[in-house]
């Protein structure tokens, strides 16, 4: 059942206060709160057993080794995958800067690499990277007008000089689910590597790598609930086999000599050079542990039933324009007319309640929505729907006078 | 001009944030510019100014602001027009004492007083300062 007071209960930030209103956080697309498990956990470890992983000849340092590779067979099960598949990251940054310059090696002049005008910087940008080296070409799936991914020439838009499709699975801004299994199952029949930035889905949605077949998948530990500082990066172990380690050092090699000749560990060791944020990472166990306690299903079910709710309340607001009404999941983004989306953001703030403005690191979007800032509400398990008749009602008389009075 | 009266104050920001005077490009090839993304906010503006003979004769600026960059901008882009180098130095140091909440003489600032409380936001700051972060590199080259 979901109990939406217990998890509040677990979550002792919404207790807290912002601007002396009680804190409405509503930025879970940025980044997510922490449950007492996840902070227990690193207060444990922190703690009782702040040792190093992978260096044990005493007790401690087998124990914390043994938990760190708990994390990576709970991960592995969380999605369906094997634990040698599970490459422990910073972040879905660093896990996507790993498979562009990972994949580097494979791609030629003249390749293509296709991805969409939805995608966030940390997809986009190491991937321009890649081509600029390489003078391959990105390309850009076509879009409907609201800004799915036009399925209709899908066929001439994975063409036989795409080497890599990079996209996003749920957009940070218009929050659609991308039909990624349509996608993949074309692309595989064209040897096509297709790597998913799952930062907005792993932590909403149920994901099974097995069923969508995905080669690459990458998140954030944050944005499910853990400590910042980890992420993950699931790569097929045909695919993790051709990735190159683009980060060399103790813990990813297994020998080495003066003359410059080292021979690296198998995967997923060898991309994991150097120690890695050990707290963290034993926390994310903690975290899937919540989270699949509650439920992903019953999760996106609560997040979705929010923004059905916020915008049925607000589709009659002459001044209210949302760009997302036909979204898949918690992630709504709108504006109010006349009043900038960083002062409307900052006015909400004085109301205590938290929304992010701006393009949202998805600079190419304003081809899709026409406008390059908005304000971006995104729900998550813990948010009630008294918090967001809240913001309704902020919304129903925000005013810039009211905006500008902040400030004199 | 009374600091005190809230009315005015906001309605000197309402004003210039949406009525910008000097919101325009600036095609003169004597125009030096200088593109501002501020930090804390999503503020990304230009800035273009033309000094000549260390008059600054046209100051202009374009993009997508808040209200506190827009504003401070366009009014700012009515003070130093026609100003010397030094003077415009003169009255940007006073603005720079205003928002951080420093001592300062009102008598240059003019309208410029309506962000006299801003520094008590310090994450809207640099808003404040946007166009005249802009106008002091600009000033710094071109007395290189």
């Amino acid at each position: 059942m979901f109990d939406l007071d217990r998890i509040r209960e677990n979550f002792p930030i919404l207790k807290t206060k912002m601007s002396g209103q009680p804190l409405i956080y509503f930025d879970n697309a940025a980044t997510t709160l922490k449950p007492l498990n996840v902070i227990r956990e690193v207060e444990r470890i922190l703690s009782t057993q702040s040792v190093n992983i992978h260096r044990g000849d005493y007790q401690l340092s087998y124990d914390i080794s043994n938990q760190y590779e708990e994390v990576r067979k709970s991960v592995a099960k969380f999605i369906n995958a094997q634990s040698d598949e599970i490459v422990f990251t910073s972040g879905a940054t660093e896990s996507l800067n790993y498979v562009a310059y990972g994949l580097e090696h494979l791609i030629e002049e003249g390749d293509v690499i296709l991805t969409t005008h939805t995608d966030h910087a940390s997809n986009l940008l190491p991937w321009f990277e890649v081509a600029k080296r390489k003078n391959a070409t990105i390309e850009y799936f076509e879009l409907t007008p609201e800004g799915r991914i036009d399925l209709t020439n899908l066929n001439q838009q994975i063409h036989n000089k795409v080497k890599v499709i990079t996209l996003v699975h749920v957009s940070n801004v218009l929050g659609y689910v991308n039909p990624v299994e349509e996608i993949i199952e074309l692309a595989h029949q064209k040897d096509i590597c297709v790597v998913l930035d799952g930062a907005q889905s792993v932590a909403h949605l149920s994901i099974d790598v097995k069923k969508i077949d995905v080669d690459f998948l990458a998140w954030s530990g944050h944005k499910m609930c853990s400590p910042t500082g980890v992420g993950v990066l699931y790569g097929k172990k045909t695919w993790l086999d051709k990735l190159r380690s683009i980060k060399l050092g103790g813990g990813a090699n297994a020998v080495f000599d003066e003359n410059g000749n080292y021979e690296l560990k198998s995967s997923p060791s060898r991309f994991e050079a150097g120690t890695p944020a050990i707290e963290s990472t034993i926390a994310l166990k903690a975290a899937i542990e919540f989270l699949s306690g509650v439920g992903m299903d019953q999760i996106h079910a609560h997040e979705t039933m929010l923004k059905d709710y916020f915008l049925s309340k607000i589709q009659h607001f002459n001044h209210i324009k949302v760009y997302n009404l036909s979204t898949d999941t918690g992630i709504v983004i709108f504006n109010i007319d006349g009043i900038f989306a960083q002062d409307a953001a900052a006015y909400l703030s004085s109301k205590g309640i938290a929304v992010r403005a701006g393009n949202h690191c998805a600079k190419l979007i304003h081809h899709v929505i026409g406008v390059t800032e908005t304000l971006r509400a995104s729900f998550y398990l813990y948010n009630t729907i008294r918090e967001v008749d809240v913001l309704v009602e902020v919304l129903k008389e925000i005013t810039l006078e009211k905006c500008v009075d902040l400030y004199i | 001009m009374d600091l005190q009266d809230p009315q005015l104050m906001r309605s000197i920001i309402m004003d210039h944030y949406q009525y910008p005077r000097n919101r325009r490009e600036c095609h003169d090839h004597n125009c030096k510019s200088v593109h501002m993304n501020s930090e804390s906010c999503i503020d990304d503006i230009m800035v273009f100014v033309k000094v000549d003979q260390g008059v600054i004769k046209d100051f202009c600026f374009t993009g997508q602001a808040c209200t506190i960059s827009t504003a401070s901008t366009s009014i700012l882009s009515e003070l130093v027009k026609n100003k010397t180098l030094a003077e415009a130095k003169v009255i940007v140091d006073e603005y720079r004492k205003m928002v951080n909440l420093e001592l300062f003489d009102s008598e240059s600032l003019q309208e410029a007083v309506a962000f006299s409380n801003i520094g008590k936001q310090a994450n809207r700051i640099k808003c404040a300062l946007i166009g005249w972060d802009a106008l002091s590199q600009i000033i710094a080259e071109s007395e290189e």
